[in-house]
């Protein structure tokens, strides 16, 4: 007879099973049994946070920076419902996570007991499955089905549910299964036939682009390869959005930058003027499309995506390729070697007309700001940290808010996963614990949250878990005492009402860093800028940057609510010229 | 839900609506009744009427037949979105109009009243195969099963003769012929 193990073994046994070396969590007394077993398990390591919605947060920076699903364990009733939001967050952005919670014995289910809440029914509408495990025989099988869930098709946040009594409770082992069942909830099966009808648009058109997303980050460092590779290929220009940042060399002169909201001149025109759009793994958010009557009104629209349920549902396309991005790319590349092997060069002089035209709108430089000698320009402390970081491979992560849209906008990426930011849920208080995670995962590379102060307030407990662990992770810190990007808004469009968007009593951040016991910087003139960066850098702890930037600072260019892409405001003096009225008011 | 998912867009023109019968075929376990319906009320999508029940217990599927109303678009948002799930199995529509597919409700009226009261609701449902499940001297329960319109104008109908009380399912529906759903 094989050996009974315990629920709580059985949890370690299945992540070993799975691969797992290290797990974000913090315990509670529904989960208390298998946190007992922690340490028999040597090979996974566990990282105490100081809140559980930075516990998946951390889980998230780790599962985006290094490819693997992030693994969050806390307890029932509250600690369930704090990492709410990371998994929301994980199931807009699509992040692979599996969430083990702890739940009160199952007699007691129902009867409100101490620390129960219906965490299936909280966590249904915001993770792809989860799952509440009444019997100890379906355990390790759960667990198992779990990671599979979330890791295959597109990838999302999971959860498993586990009573306490299960957890004391003994059976049998059982090992995942080799071959994997989907279910169908895999899509990979486009035909050949698509492939040569993009082919046929490719050769036929005159103004492409190709509009990439996260999708080429989710389906692997392959997919980014090959994407380089068909973009060479055809010689077309090419934008991301801001998940897709990194997917491209940020530096490549056929990179048009980040498109939609805050993105460039020349890619939102290029969207709006183009004949033939190919979105890679993207989903037509509503800050790419802007007004969607109006979006791109003469282009054909390719949509490559595994998730059947985004074709058609903002935009209507003209050809859905449903596959993995990977898969999809290299049939692409591998057809058109095959019948178009000279269409870089056939291509052209077809194209050269559109490049002119892209080399006019480049030529606004969209992304310049009026700069300063007094103040230090959010923008200009970016475009520091990047000169003097790129030659690192460093890791970014972001809170949310205009921070993040001048980092997305001047700090370069030239390989996936090195960009961790919050885009469909957009929550502040993100990039601290996401940092956590991404230094977890890559112990010596430089890691950085660019952050605004307002942001990094929500989640800064995790400074605690950054010393502990000695993750020297750095947060550079925007500080401008406002909540800019509300701040922004109500300029725009509540005749400057700065409601409840100032900071009146921030903490001194330096002061704040000593007292986490890691190190504090400040900078306060563009002069100091560059030492102080360099010091930061060079200190191997934890550091909180404060960067005293500009208080009133906006972020440009932008695509004002219910404008279409060729309407954009391009700096403070255009902002006069075009007010946002009438229903774009009522828009967020 | 008339409007589209994007905050940036007004809608404009008024889309057709289309009633559609969307059968589910899902694993029947906990919650999954929950996961379907919360599918509907997350994304703001209609249900008009809803029955579910297993069909087969040695696999445990429940069939799930469900009524809504939206543009075409959002229809097929409802299927793609449903196929999602992971205990769905399959996912069928058709257009309520559609002549090869029966759809049938079921109706329970309690009659309170004379004798001639009776006898007269009885009659009135005639067409639509009534069944006396129940009788008294001063009450019947009538079974009907029709179409929801039908059973609409019945639960007007017979207030003359003494209803009391309607009990009705949702539609459930079936093909014609020796085709089944695909």
């Amino acid at each position: 007879m094989s050996k009974l193990y315990s629920g709580a073994e059985i949890v370690f046994k299945c992540m070993e099973d799975q691969n797992v070396d290290h797990i974000f969590g913090y315990p509670g007394g529904a989960v208390l049994p298998i946190y007992d077993e922690l340490q028999n398990f040597k090979s996974i390591k566990h990282v105490l946070v100081r809140h559980e919605q930075g516990a998946g947060h951390a889980a998230e920076g780790y599962a985006r920076s290094s490819g693997k699903p992030g693994v969050i364990l806390v307890t029932s009733g509250p600690g369930a419902t704090n990492v709410v939001t990371a998994l929301t967050d994980a199931y807009m952005d699509s992040i692979p996570l599996v969430c083990i919670s702890g739940q009160v014995p199952t007699h007691l289910i129902g009867t409100d007991a101490f620390q129960e809440c219906d965490t299936t029914g909280i966590t249904r509408p915001c993770t792809k499955h989860n799952w509440l495990v009444k019997d100890i025989n379906d355990l390790a099988e759960t667990i198992h089905k779990a990671f599979e869930v979330a890791t295959t098709g597109r990838p999302g946040p999971v959860l498993v549910d586990i009573p306490k009594d299960i957890q004391f409770q003994k059976t049998k082992y059982k090992k995942p299964k080799k071959e994997k069942k989907l279910n169908g909830k895999s899509h990979n099966h486009f035909n050949q036939n698509s492939i040569d009808q993009l082919i046929d648009l490719m050769s036929k058109s005159s103004k492409p682009i190709f509009y990439t997303g996260g999708g080429v980050i989710n389906s692997g460092p392959r997919a980014s390869e090959l994407l380089r590779e068909l973009v060479y290929a055809t010689g077309f220009p090419i934008t991301s959005t801001l998940q897709g940042l990194g997917s491209f060399p940020g530096d490549d002169n056929q990179f048009l930058g980040m498109l939609g909201m805050h993105g460039t001149y020349e890619a939102n025109n290029a969207m709006h003027d183009c004949d033939l759009m190919i979105n890679i793994g993207a989903r037509f958010d509503d800050r790419i499309t802007g007004k969607i009557d109006e979006f791109s009104p003469n282009s054909k629209k390719v949509h490559i995506d595994i998730d059947p349920s985004s074709i058609n549902k903002n935009v209507k396309v003209d050809l859905a390729i449903v596959g993995d991005v990977k898969t999809v790319l290299s049939s692409t590349l591998k057809s058109l070697k095959q019948k178009k092997s000279k269409f870089l060069k056939s291509n052209k002089q077809k194209t050269s007309k559109w490049w002119e035209k892209i080399q006019k709108w480049r030529s606004v430089r969209s992304l310049d700001y009026i700069g300063s000698e007094e103040t230090i320009k959010p923008q200009y402390a970016i475009e520091r940290l990047y000169e003097l970081t790129k030659d690192k491979d460093s890791y970014i992560t972001t809170e949310v808010g205009q921070h993040q849209m001048w980092a997305a906008q001047h700090y370069k990426f030239n390989k996936p996963n090195r960009w961790m930011t919050s885009g469909g849920l957009g929550t502040m208080g993100y990039g601290l614990p996401a940092a956590v995670g991404v230094q977890v995962a890559h112990p010596k590379k430089l890691v950085i949250d660019i952050a605004g102060e307002a942001s990094v307030l929500m989640t800064i407990q995790e400074m605690s878990t950054a010393v502990q662990y000695n993750l020297p992770i750095k947060i550079f810190i925007l500080n401008n005492q406002y909540m800019g990007m509300v701040r922004q808004w109500q300029e725009l469009l509540h005749d400057k009402n700065y409601s409840e968007s100032y900071t009146a009593a921030l903490p001194d951040f330096v002061k704040l860093a000593e007292a986490y016991n890691c190190v504090g910087i400040r900078a306060k003139t563009p002069e100091e800028l560059d030492d102080k960066i360099i010091e930061m850098l060079n200190t191997d702890r934890p550091v909180i940057f404060d960067c005293m930037v500009d208080k009133v600072e906006n972020c440009f260019p932008m695509i004002p609510s219910g404008k279409p892409h060729n309407q954009m405001i391009l700096g403070p003096k255009d902002q006069e010229n075009k007010k946002i009225t009438g229903k774009g008011k009522s828009l967020v | 839900m008339p409007n589209s998912k994007s905050a940036y867009s007004f809608s404009n023109k008024k889309e057709k609506f289309d009633t559609h019968i969307i059968v589910v075929w899902v694993d029947n376990e906990a919650g999954v009744l929950a996961r379907v319906v919360g599918l509907f009320s997350g994304r703001g999508y209609n249900i008009e009427s809803l029955a579910v029940a297993q069909v087969d217990e040695k696999l445990k599927i429940s069939r799930i037949t469900i009524v809504t109303t939206g543009t075409p678009q959002v229809v097929n948002q409802i299927k793609l979105q449903l196929r999602k799930l992971v205990p769905v199995h399959k996912v069928a529509d058709f257009k309520r109009e559609d002549k090869a597919v029966i759809f049938k409700e079921m109706a329970l009226f309690k009659i309170v009243g004379p004798n001639n009261k009776l006898e007269g609701a009885l009659k009135a449902c005639k067409k639509y195969n009534p069944v006396l499940l129940d009788k008294t001297k001063k009450s019947n329960v009538i079974q009907i099963t029709a179409l929801r319109r039908e059973i609409d104008k019945m639960s007007k109908d017979l207030k003359k003769f003494g209803l009391v009380s309607v009990s009705r399912t949702g539609a459930v529906a079936m093909t014609r012929g020796a085709d089944i759903f695909k």
